[in-house]
């Protein structure tokens, strides 16, 4: 598994882990809220929460352009704001509303944008892979340097079409990154009950490049994401990139009492010894990189913002009825 | 010589020549599939496209329908019209959550902004000698999904105008050739013309009778057309030609005007197209029908290999002339 490097601490590369920083905390305030949402019944449906996962989406998304593409997952706010989403549309699409990314059509769990190369959360498990594998082999088609990132969760290992993709992929020599998040529980079920020998294998058997990292380790995770996205850019080929994680919540919000399935303890643990967020913030003012009193005001910060982004999306209205029947057909 | 109006061509070649002429107008088109390239499908179908386009643009994959099929919904998003080759339309079944859960649904879960001009070439037909797992004809599935266009040529001008209608065609278009068909010979004019989807065809005007027919039951319904004129019976032969958008106006058009209508399509009847169509006629010219519309498709059940087992499964010239004698009142 890689860890990450040292820092070396030019100042690009600290103005990048305060960037990660804010990112992830974006994401954690964000999700907070949605869950807000849902215990005040305010949100249609149900949501799936990324809070423990957030170093994956940020590393990796750090890692890419605004033009690449990536895809994501049922459980995919925090792959969608990572690649630039705006939370207040974010927010507004989550509860049905005309302002919000698919004008209330998609909510939860289909988020796109194409003005930050994000072909769309997906709800189908493994759903996205062929679309990721398609926007890379456009990618080399066309000719413009650009690398796709497919997110899924372990419980996508289950699916034959994964395994299709990636054999693709590795023929046609694609720029496109597999990103596992192994949070460990496939929905109510621990991902040793349904995933039989090394996850790795399965990627590096079709020749794909493939790595494991510490995916609480926001660094760890962005370092491994560029070495994989330069690599696919520079025409080497695709690559799966492991990495291990944990969901603090439950399946979705409505997942409340967990422990037929894991302990209240296993969670406690996770939250307060492998926190990518606070592990970061530690590390900075570790390093002297950052001082407490700063990273608080950039929490205070964000937590304005996100409350400001949710007022203005439980304002906006509904679409009219009269859409119901439009964006069907192109 | 000919006259260039009344060239000749195969189904196939019909087919073909859409594909050339779109893959030399437009370089983002491309195609996918089996045994596309040097084979040029076991039907060569695709026979000299590769020598023409090159591997890139003719692209062989491996036996994973689902994989190719949504790499190819992937490519149509961002910039690419793929046309994919799926050697028989049994095999439709193994990439339906690329086509019904992603390709027909991009457009509207993303509020408009992602769609997928992909096409998805397959076959249908029984009556080949292929038995259960290769003849059988379920577009009717693909017509059940919003998002998805079906079409159903069923002339080579028709495939040919039709092709290149859905390869320009922003969504994703499901495109449906009847294997019996390839070698059927037509009109088809060498210069560049579309047939636009959503627009039926009179295949033969008459004043008794029409017989709605799509794909391969067209030639069959011009065939009992002929021995009903035998009996002084016209029919009308209409061809809706694409399944969804459909033309609903020249059905009932056509229905008002004869007031009898049998519904003809080798899907299986149960839950069908037929039972689609039926309805449209039945709900649009009510007060028109002098009978009830009879529906011919498929019988329910899976397709047996035995030549005389096979052949009683679906509609024939001698069972359309029947029903439709029978819907006019002549014994």
């Amino acid at each position: 598994m890689t860890t990450a490097a040292q820092p070396t601490g030019t100042s690009e590369q600290v103005a990048l882990w305060h960037r990660m920083y804010r990112q992830m905390l974006a994401i954690r305030l964000f999700e907070n809220q949605v869950n807000e949402l849902y215990t005040r019944a305010l949100m249609p449906g149900l949501a799936h929460l990324y809070i423990g996962e957030e170093a994956v989406a940020v590393g990796v998304c750090e890692a890419l352009q605004r033009t690449d593409y990536i895809t994501s997952t049922h459980r995919g706010h925090g792959h969608c704001l990572a690649k630039g989403a705006s939370p207040d549309r974010m927010f507004a699409e989550l509860l049905g509303k005309e302002a919000g990314y698919c004008k209330g059509k998609g909510g939860s769990m289909h988020i796109a944008d194409p003005t930050t190369g994000n072909l769309g959360a997906n709800a189908i498990v493994c759903g996205s892979a062929g679309i990721a594998t398609g926007a890379a082999f456009s990618a080399k088609r066309l000719g413009n340097g650009q690398v796709a990132v497919c997110f899924f969760g372990e419980g996508a290992l289950g699916q034959g079409v994964l395994y299709e993709v990636m054999n693709l992929a590795q023929l046609y020599k694609l720029p496109v990154i597999y990103v596992c998040e192994n949070n460990l529980y496939t929905e109510y079920t621990h991902f040793s009950e349904t995933t039989a020998g090394d996850i790795l294998a399965r990627a590096t058997a079709f020749g794909l490049e493939a790595a494991a990292v510490d995916g609480q380790d926001v660094r760890a995770v962005h370092a491994e994401a560029q070495r994989l996205a330069e690599r696919a850019r520079r025409g080497d080929g695709p690559a799966f990139l492991l990495c291990h994680t944990y969901r603090y919540h439950g399946h979705h919000v409505g997942d409340i009492n967990r422990e037929y399935y894991r302990s209240k303890q296993e969670e406690q643990t996770w939250k307060t010894q492998r926190d990518p967020i606070l592990n970061l913030r530690n590390w900075l003012i570790e390093q002297k990189l950052g001082d407490a009193g700063t990273l608080d005001r950039v929490s205070v910060e964000i937590e304005a913002e996100m409350k400001k982004a949710v007022e203005l999306a439980i304002a906006a209205p509904y679409p009219s009825t009269d859409q119901v029947e439009q964006d069907v057909y192109a | 010589m000919p006259e260039a109006s009344e060239r000749e061509l195969t189904f196939a070649q019909a087919i073909r020549e859409a594909l050339a002429e779109e893959m030399r107008r437009d370089k983002t088109v491309c195609i996918m599939g089996e045994d596309v390239a040097e084979a040029g499908t076991p039907f060569k179908v695709l026979s000299g496209l590769v020598e023409e386009f090159g591997k890139e643009r003719v692209l062989d994959t491996p036996i994973s329908e689902a994989g190719f099929t949504g790499l190819a919904v992937g490519a149509a998003m961002t910039g690419l019209r793929p046309v994919v080759d799926i050697m028989f339309g049994d095999f439709i079944t193994l990439t339906m959550d690329q086509m019904v859960n992603q390709a027909a649904k991009v457009h509207y879960m993303s509020g408009g902004k992602w769609n997928v001009p992909m096409v998805m070439r397959t076959t249908m037909g029984a009556t080949r000698r292929s038995a259960a797992q290769h003849s059988q004809s379920l577009h009717a599935w693909l017509c059940h999904v919003p998002g998805l266009k079906v079409v159903l040529p069923s002339t080579p001008y028709d495939a040919k105008g039709l092709l290149k209608a859905a390869i320009r065609d922003e969504n994703p278009v499901v495109f449906f050739e009847d294997k019996m068909m390839y070698k059927l010979k037509g009109a088809v004019p060498a210069e560049d013309y579309t047939v636009a989807l959503g627009v039926a065809d009179v295949k033969r005007v008459g004043d008794d009778i029409t017989l709605v027919a799509t794909s391969s039951m067209v030639q069959v319904a011009l065939g009992a057309a002929d021995w009903l004129a035998g009996i002084g019976i016209s029919a009308e032969v209409v061809d809706p030609r694409t399944m969804w958008p459909l033309d609903e106006k020249t059905l009932l058009d056509s229905v008002k005007k004869t007031s009898r209508a049998i519904v003809l399509d080798e899907g299986y009847e149960r839950y069908g197209v037929t039972a689609e169509l039926a309805s449209v006629i039945a709900t649009g010219a009510f007060y028109d029908l002098d009978a009830p519309v009879k529906r011919m498709g498929a019988m329910h059940v899976p397709i047996p290999f035995s030549p005389p087992l096979e052949d009683v499964t679906v509609p024939t010239e001698q069972t359309v002339f029947e029903a439709a004698r029978k819907l006019c009142g002549r014994s």
